[in-house]
């Protein structure tokens, strides 16, 4: 039987829940432990923007009322909390009357679509890198070519993204350099359309594989190599398995294991990545939202997007979490 | 006295069978920068059709990595520098990758040291049998490969529904035999078992020894078993090779070694067998043995012996035969 | 039959643990590669101040948009307005629906302080000028100034970021393991969930919120998220290093076993710790160059970072001034790779048989 355990499903749930639960509460948290009070900040952040601000005591008694800012904190907590739940996150404040709701539901398929198509690249191509440099039968050509494919795994992405920005898109002009579609392109089902999201889609995605690739090719190399000799390669090797059986099916298929636990505790840094990456390029996801949303001290903004950052991030690994004992049926029987 | 005819009736009739495997000069060195470690130096022994023999001697005397050898599967830093493993008259230490993928398993199984990490823990065990049988025979009925796993695992006593395990489910015991029914799966020419029952209590060495008795007895194959526990060696096997740093310094039946052996390190072994019936000191000689690196002149044994004589110092004893199928590597019997 | 196994492996080498090297694992090539890479960038900031003028860093202390020193045009040509005009349309023209600031729109959109009429959008002298090797932004601060000042400035940030998260990883890690029971439930879910939360996003509220933020606010800010990845690993050697024989009979002999696992533990761990350390100074940096870079960090001390949004929001790009933001950018690449180097080689120390199968 394979590891999907009732207990394991509902252990892996409640974590879920704890996180989004947690998560919610820093973003509570937050403004009401910022110096000052967030009304006053804000009325006085979008005065320094954007000039005088008429009837602005007006404004601040009608956010207070918004804010709930009269309740007790306990209320106030409740009160956030409930409409949450229902997926109320309150009205945008420098673009009103949009919600955020809606504002967040336009701009997060762009943050899913760009984050799993670069993240999935990344991993399976790091991963690919990283076996055959661990996996002593490798051909010699290839382990000395594979090396250079990691040469930026060290950079932060966000510079190499200015370099590509500079190389591609300025210098010899073949790529887009921002955007997610060309502006005379209209938003519909047509190969014209899906041909200039994915022309868009390459510089930000390419960025991303390239420094974060690095990362899962050296960690799985470490694993192969801290199994290479392990039993039970031995005897898969005495059984006279071809060379490319034993490597996919016995190596690799046991050392990627620990790297979706990596994958998976590295979903926040991946998730909160996004920010930089829309931002360089003007990519229309959550990031670029966010980063939207803090040039305009539009607060309910803000806080809505940390949330639903929460959200996807958890829902990720919840995902993982679900798949992992699928692959390695020891699961269940270990407790994590 | 009737034991006695008919155990040397037995030895003669395996005296007459043909002989299957033959090792000759082997050689098997680990490189470190300060030099080759001199892991097995240039042994020679032959094994007869559906004979058991077997390898015994100290941890880090070289008999796994003999093992190991014949099978071609030294992992680095160690690797063959010479000699020959003739299995049915065809070298393995000269085959090429691809020959030597359809001999392995095909003619020569292996039975391995460590059962606990032996299978892959993310493959049933149906799986990881078919695995060698498909990569041989190529590829087959469903309905034909799963009637021979249940009867390979009904020959090593295991109930069909292992098959739909995982490892992890499996105790001990019961992973060392899947390991057999694994060995047996092609019926090969030879089986090497390495220290199958170590690692297991005493009990389940017991089950996984008869396993291997009664498979031996069923298919007639031929096995290296290597071990160091000399009480279940006398139990299992026809005839005994004693190493010592990377020399045989003896081959002799079974009952030969135990009543009469000659070489001093044999006869220390057989010496420091426990036994219920008297208390005896524990007969080992301090002493270090020398650096592999750079084995001494003469004899490999001379530090620890306790007969050492002063031609042991500076000739090599080569092993000769000195009563039939007797062979005997010192200078005390010349 | 012990007694000989016993003298046996004290003269044969472990086979099946590789080969052992005389020479010390200290002396690595990528240690020594990493650690003088990060010690150049420590040199630059150390003594960079006593052979170059500091007071450089300042607005308008220099000429306007110099080139580095290398660079000769005989005369000043239209040309690169031109293209980077065309440049800038094309690009804009294909910017996403939402419109507004992108990075490359920006440019246009607000007037940078200091920039003049769009005749002078290229660079405004193309002669480079020795007085100012690496050449001047378009406000006259001096590039190489505000790398002295920016690359030490960095690494201390990062420094002080990632030895605090390290303490309190290690604080919280050696308790969660040690204590057990609710404390250690608690400590392993918060830091579970820690890792789930995308911190960055989180700590660009912060920063926004925060409306002044210094160096070091910014460097504790940080180290507030920077414990869970240590306190995950020190938890889980704490708690195998429990259960070990010596350490239960240290428990049986009375000894105290804090003291005991403590003593025991920290020299194992070390190699582990000092890569995990630089990981986490690599990570703090990142965070801070990322948070600068979307112009929420300290504004009062240059830093390489702020250096870099100066040239975003300055259309560096496309004025074809690429010594604004790639010498900044170079310098972090090199922080990032001496120190990535660092973290490989002690891997190889902590973990030795990394070393044994090269990539080459």
């Amino acid at each position: 039987m394979r590891g999907l355990t009732k207990g394991y499903v509902l252990r892996r749930l409640g974590m879920f829940v704890l996180t989004i639960w947690l998560g919610a509460t820093l973003v509570f948290i937050i403004p009401r432990l910022m110096p000052g009070d967030p009304v006053g900040a804000m009325i006085g952040r979008m005065t320094g923007v954007g000039g005088r601000i008429e009837n602005a005591e007006l404004l601040i008694a009608a956010w207070r009322a918004k804010f709930g800012l009269d309740e007790p904190i306990l209320g106030q907590y409740v009160h956030y909390i409930g409409s949450l739940a229902t997926g109320d996150l309150g009205y945008s404040l420098s673009s009103f009357p949009a919600t955020v709701t809606e504002m967040i539901a336009r701009s997060l398929p762009w943050t899913i679509g760009l984050l799993t198509v670069a993240t999935i690249i990344s991993f399976l191509l790091g991963n690919t890198i990283g076996a055959l440099l661990g996996w002593r039968r490798t051909p010699k050509w290839v382990k000395r070519i594979l090396p250079f494919s990691l040469t930026f795994t060290s950079v932060p992405f966000f510079m190499l993204a200015m370099i590509f920005i500079y190389v591609f898109a300025y210098g010899l002009k073949i790529l887009p350099a921002t955007g997610s579609a060309g502006r005379g392109v209209t938003e519909a089902v047509t190969p014209e359309y899906f041909g200039s999201v994915i022309l868009h889609g390459i510089l930000p995605v390419m960025a991303i594989v390239v420094t974060s690739m690095g990362g899962w090719a050296l960690g799985m190399r470490g694993m192969m190599i801290t199994s290479d000799g392990d039993d039970y390669l031995i005897l898969a090797q005495a059984k006279g398995l071809r060379p490319r059986r034993v490597f996919t099916r016995y190596a690799v298929r046991n050392a990627i294991l620990p790297q979706f636990t990596a994958l998976a505790l590295s979903m926040g840094a991946i998730v909160g990545g996004s920010v930089l990456v829309e931002y360089l390029f003007a990519y229309p996801g959550i990031g670029y939202l966010l980063y939207e949303a803090i040039q305009t001290s539009d607060y309910n903004l803000i806080q809505g997007i940390v949330f639903v950052l929460v959200l996807t991030t958890s829902t990720a690994v919840l995902i993982i979490d679900l798949i992992y004992p699928l692959l390695d049926p020891r699961i269940s029987y270990q407790k994590r | 006295m009737t034991n006695n005819v008919m155990a040397a009736a037995a030895e003669t009739a395996y005296s007459k069978r043909e002989i299957i495997l033959d090792v000759k000069d082997f050689r098997i060195h680990y490189e470190t920068p300060r030099g080759d470690v001199i892991a097995v130096n240039g042994i020679n022994f032959y094994l007869r059709k559906g004979e058991t023999l077997g390898l015994v001697g100290e941890s880090g005397c070289g008999k796994t990595t003999t093992a190991m050898g014949i099978l071609r599967l030294v992992q680095p830093p160690g690797r063959i520098v010479g000699g020959q493993v003739l299995l049915n008259g065809v070298d393995l230490a000269s085959l090429d990758d691809d020959a030597l993928r359809e001999v392995r398993w095909r003619d020569i199984a292996l039975v391995p040291q460590g059962a606990m990490n032996s299978l892959n823990p993310v493959m049933k065990i149906k799986d990881q049998i078919a695995d060698g049988i498909l990569a041989h025979e190529g590829r087959q009925l469903r309905g034909a490969i799963k009637e021979r796993m249940l009867e390979l695992l009904n020959m090593v006593g295991l109930p069909g529904r292992v098959a739909d395990m995982y490892p992890h489910e499996l105790s001990g015991g019961m992973k060392q035999r899947v390991c057999i029914a694994m060995a047996i799966s092609l019926n090969p020419t030879l089986i090497v078992a390495d220290e199958p029952t170590s690692a297991l209590d005493v009990v389940v060495q017991r089950v996984v020894a008869q396993t291997l008795l009664d498979v031996k007895a069923k298919l007639g194959v031929s096995m290296i078993l290597i071990g160091h526990d000399m009480g279940l060696q006398a139990q299992l096997v026809d005839r005994i090779a004693v190493m010592y740093a990377g020399n045989i310094v003896e081959i002799a039946p079974v009952k030969d070694i135990f009543e009469e052996p000659m070489h001093p390190y044999t006869q220390l072994l057989i010496a420091s067998i426990p036994s219920i019936k008297e208390k005896k000191p524990l007969k080992i000689t301090e002493g270090l043995t020398h650096d592999l690196r750079n084995p001494p002149p003469g004899c490999i044994f001379q530090f620890r012996c306790p007969k050492v004589m002063s031609v042991c110092r500076q000739i090599v004893p080569p092993l000769r035969e000195l009563r039939p199928d007797h062979f005997v590597a010192c200078h005390l019997y010349e | 039959m012990a007694e000989l196994v016993k003298t046996i492996e004290n003269s044969t080498p472990a086979k099946k643990r590789g080969i052992n090297r005389f020479d010390s694992p200290w002396f690595n090539p990528r240690l020594v590669i990493g650690v003088t890479m990060v010690g150049i960038v420590l040199l630059i900031g150390i003594g960079g101040p006593l052979v170059w003028d500091m007071n450089l860093v300042y607005v308008a202390s220099s000429p306007l948009n110099l080139p580095p020193a290398w660079i000769h045009v005989a005369q000043p040509t239209p040309e690169p307005v031109a293209v980077a005009t065309a440049a800038a349309t094309a690009i804009n023209t294909s910017s996403g629906g939402l419109g507004g600031s992108s990075m490359l729109d920006l440019m246009e959109s607000t007037p940078a302080p200091g920039r003049g009429n769009p005749g002078d959008v290229g660079p405004g002298n193309p002669t480079g000028d020795p007085k100012h090797p690496l050449g001047t932004d378009d406000q006259g601060r001096d590039m190489l100034a505000l790398i002295i000042a920016g690359a030490p400035a960095s690494l201390k940030v990062g420094f002080i970021a990632a030895s605090i998260g390290m303490l309190l990883g290690i604080f919280l890690g050696f308790s969660a393991g040690f204590l057990g029971g609710w404390v250690d439930a608690v400590i392993r879910t918060t830091s579970d969930v820690m890792f789930t939360v995308p911190v960055i996003a989180v700590l660009f509220v912060i920063a926004a919120f925060l409306k002044h933020l210094e160096l070091n606010e910014m460097a504790f800010l940080l180290a507030l998220f920077a414990w869970p990845a240590p306190t995950r690993f020190i938890r889980a050697q704490a708690l195998t290093l429990r259960e070990r024989g010596y350490v239960r009979m240290a428990r049986l002999s009375g000894m105290s076993t804090m003291g005991i696992m403590f003593k025991e533990m920290m020299p194992n761990l070390l190699p582990y710790l000092a890569a995990s350390l630089v990981g986490n100074i690599s990570g703090a940096i990142l965070a801070e160059a990322s948070l600068e870079a979307l112009g929420l960090g300290p504004t009062r001390v240059p830093t390489l970072g702020m250096t870099v949004n100066y040239a975003i929001r300055g259309t560096a790009i496309l004025r074809e001034m690429w010594w604004w933001w790639g010498f900044p950018i170079l310098v972090l690449i090199f922080i990032f790779t001496g120190l990535f180097q660092i973290a490989t080689g002690l891997d190889e120390i902590a973990n030795p048989r990394l070393r044994g199968v090269k990539s080459q």
